[in-house]
């Protein structure tokens, strides 16, 4: 089973070409990351997906349904999508929050009923946030908010989720913990996780599935192993790299070499 | 198990009796404020119709100022509902209900109205409501399409749109000599003193449908909080419910401006006041910027009644000079914190 079917998607920002006829599925309960440099039309894949921008030809299927298909609220239900800015400047509390998940399951009031607030209870114990549950959203840190906008995507009980470099600002211990949830999120729940990263290295240890973009195109879709070779990567990212196995696992792990090293690496390794 | 009665209701039920407490005695308030000082017993009897009642004070109360507080109470709550309204669509603070040039069309359409020598009503106040709607259209029309989502490019329209209207309104003002000039500068300055019970029941008739509309859509202001991408993948459609708040709130707007003129500061400040007070849920705030609103603009014109030795002066003023410091104590208050 599909989760997400695109097929032959163009799109242009006046007459410059975003995303170039692009091709790809995503299979149901995986981990599908999305690499590329800036401007390569990551996110615009993304939007495309969420159904925020339409793309101009091509087709997108969400389970096996075309986009156009859906209600809104339908498709909330199907999909929830976590932008890679989100907003911090208002004061509601967490748990208010996290309920206005529960929205496309809602009147349009949005009163929640005992269904509603255990729901939420869970996707607060879910990401770890049920001691913050009164605080107010503006007086926590990056790595809280991002949890908790994460609960909030949960409360829609979507079956697939989309994040948009979820771990950019974010210290060490807080990126890990986001990939650890989005992996468990996967494997208890069965949820399809689809990133958009531009940490290659985390990429290569949770996802099961890669692509790499480069504008508009795509380089290469598969496995780590596949995609995350030396001669693609430095091809795409334009800079040299240093590629090893990672002694973690059966993936490989990319380093930067910097241009002071460049001729040492060249000596050494070939 | 705890029974099934949602939270919100709860909350809203509480907050909405506290603020009719505070409502009704404001109420009472102005009805007994008059240019001869404020008489609480004479209107009591006034009103019960108990007692040796006075019948030209009867009468005055029922048919002078029942109609003006009534008409404030509507005024404050269309211009409080506004200002919330703006400050969540644009997501600007500053945002007030005259924001999108309401004001200036409609004093440009008010002015024409009184220099061809309209009557007060239905002429002055025709021309003023149908010079802000064709604002709002222009604006509407200025950006139609993907860019209306933009709150940015409605902001800078509304600022524009304002600013011409400005020079405009100058223009007329610095042509104008005789004695129409000073019904001009009082409705600039905001005037609820041309009050009928008739006119008030017929803007009653307009405003309530727009605030059990906006009520409706208060969920989806709180959404929308949350940013257009958010909101949208939340189920909102954006689109939608952006043009139904603007329009609305717009012709709200317009219909009370065209009665009473141009009052500042009701819209800035009670919605900030209220948020402060009880947090950020549109669900509560759509209410109580309804009743808040109202009794602090009836208490205003009370103020406006009562502080002259002699007449009166525009509620504007008081509104203004009571909203503005109380305003920048609250801005000073919620950066400290």
């Amino acid at each position: 089973m599909t989760a997400v079917d695109i097929q032959h998607i163009t799109h242009f920002y006046g007459n410059r070409p975003v995303l170039d006829d692009i091709s790809l599925s995503i299979r149901t309960g995986t981990f599908f990351t999305i690499l590329g440099p800036n401007g390569s039309g990551k996110t615009t894949l993304m939007k495309t997906i969420s159904g925020i921008e339409n793309p101009q030809t091509g087709l997108v299927k969400i389970m096996g349904r075309p986009l156009q298909n859906y209600t809104r609220k339908n498709l909330a239900k199907t999909i929830a999508f976590l932008p890679q800015t989100i907003p911090v400047d208002f004061q509601f509390t967490v748990t208010e929050l996290i309920l206005m998940g529960r929205a496309p399951h809602q009147g349009i009031l949005g009163l929640e009923d005992q269904n509603d607030l255990k729901i939420a209870d869970e996707a607060m114990k879910f990401v770890g946030v049920e001691h913050l549950a009164e605080r107010r959203l503006d007086r926590l840190s990056g790595g809280e908010r991002q949890r908790i906008y994460i609960a909030k995507a949960l409360c829609q009980e979507p079956r697939i989720i989309l994040l948009d470099e979820p771990t950019a600002s974010l210290d060490l211990a807080h990126q890990i913990h986001i990939m650890d949830l989005m992996e468990r999120l996967k494997t208890e729940k069965g949820v399809t996780v689809v990133m958009v990263s531009h940490d290659v290295n985390l990429a290569a240890m949770y996802a099961e599935c890669l692509l790499l973009l480069k504008e508009g195109k795509i380089v290469k879709t598969g496995s780590p192993n596949d995609v995350l070779t030396k001669h693609t990567l430095e091809k795409t990212y334009d800079c040299t790299l240093f590629i090893d196995k990672n002694p973690l696992g059966d993936f490989p792990r990319v380093a930067l070499v910097p241009n002071k090293f460049k001729d040492k690496q060249e000596k050494d390794l070939g | 198990m705890k029974p099934p009665v949602p939270f919100v209701w709860k909350r809203l039920l509480t907050i909405t009796c506290l603020l009719f407490c505070l409502l009704l005695p404001a109420l009472f308030l102005g009805l007994c404020a008059g240019s001869s000082g404020i008489q609480f017993m004479a209107v009591y009897d006034a009103l019960t119709g108990s007692g040796n009642t006075d019948s030209i004070l009867h009468d005055i109360v029922w048919r002078i100022r029942f109609p003006r507080v009534m008409l404030a109470l509507l005024v404050g709550s269309t211009l409080s509902l506004g200002g919330l309204v703006f400050q969540a669509l644009l997501r600007n603070p500053l945002a007030e209900p005259y924001i999108l040039g309401i004001s200036g069309g409609s004093a440009i359409g008010a002015i024409i109205g009184i220099l061809a020598g309209l009557s007060r009503f239905p002429g002055v106040s025709l021309a003023a409501f149908a010079g802000s709607i064709s604002t709002l259209l222009v604006i509407l029309f200025v950006t139609s399409g993907q860019s209306m989502i933009k709150k940015d490019i409605l902001l800078l329209s509304g600022v524009m749109v304002n600013a011409f209207c400005s020079a405009v309104i100058m223009f007329l003002v610095s042509i104008t000599q005789d004695a129409r000039l000073h019904s001009i500068i009082f409705w600039l300055m905001g005037d609820l003193s041309m009050s009928e019970t008739g006119q008030v029941w017929i803007l009653l008739l307009m405003l309530f449908p727009c605030f059990i509309l906006l009520f409706l859509l208060s969920h989806s202001m709180n959404l929308l909080l949350l940013g257009r991408e958010i909101a949208q993948t939340t189920g909102i459609n954006i689109k939608g419910v952006t043009l139904a708040l603007l329009i609305t709130t717009s012709f709200m707007v317009s219909a009370t401006v065209s009665y009473c003129g141009l009052i500042g500061f009701v819209g800035l400040v009670v919605p900030h006041f209220l948020r402060l007070l009880l947090g950020p849920d549109h669900r509560i705030l759509v209410p109580a910027c309804v009743l808040g609103g109202g009794a602090y603009l009836v208490l205003c014109d009370m103020m406006a009644r009562v502080l002259p030795e002699q007449g009166e002066m525009p509620v504007g003023i008081i509104t203004a000079m009571v909203g503005a410091p109380l305003f920048i104590y609250l801005l000073k208050r919620s950066k400290s914190r």
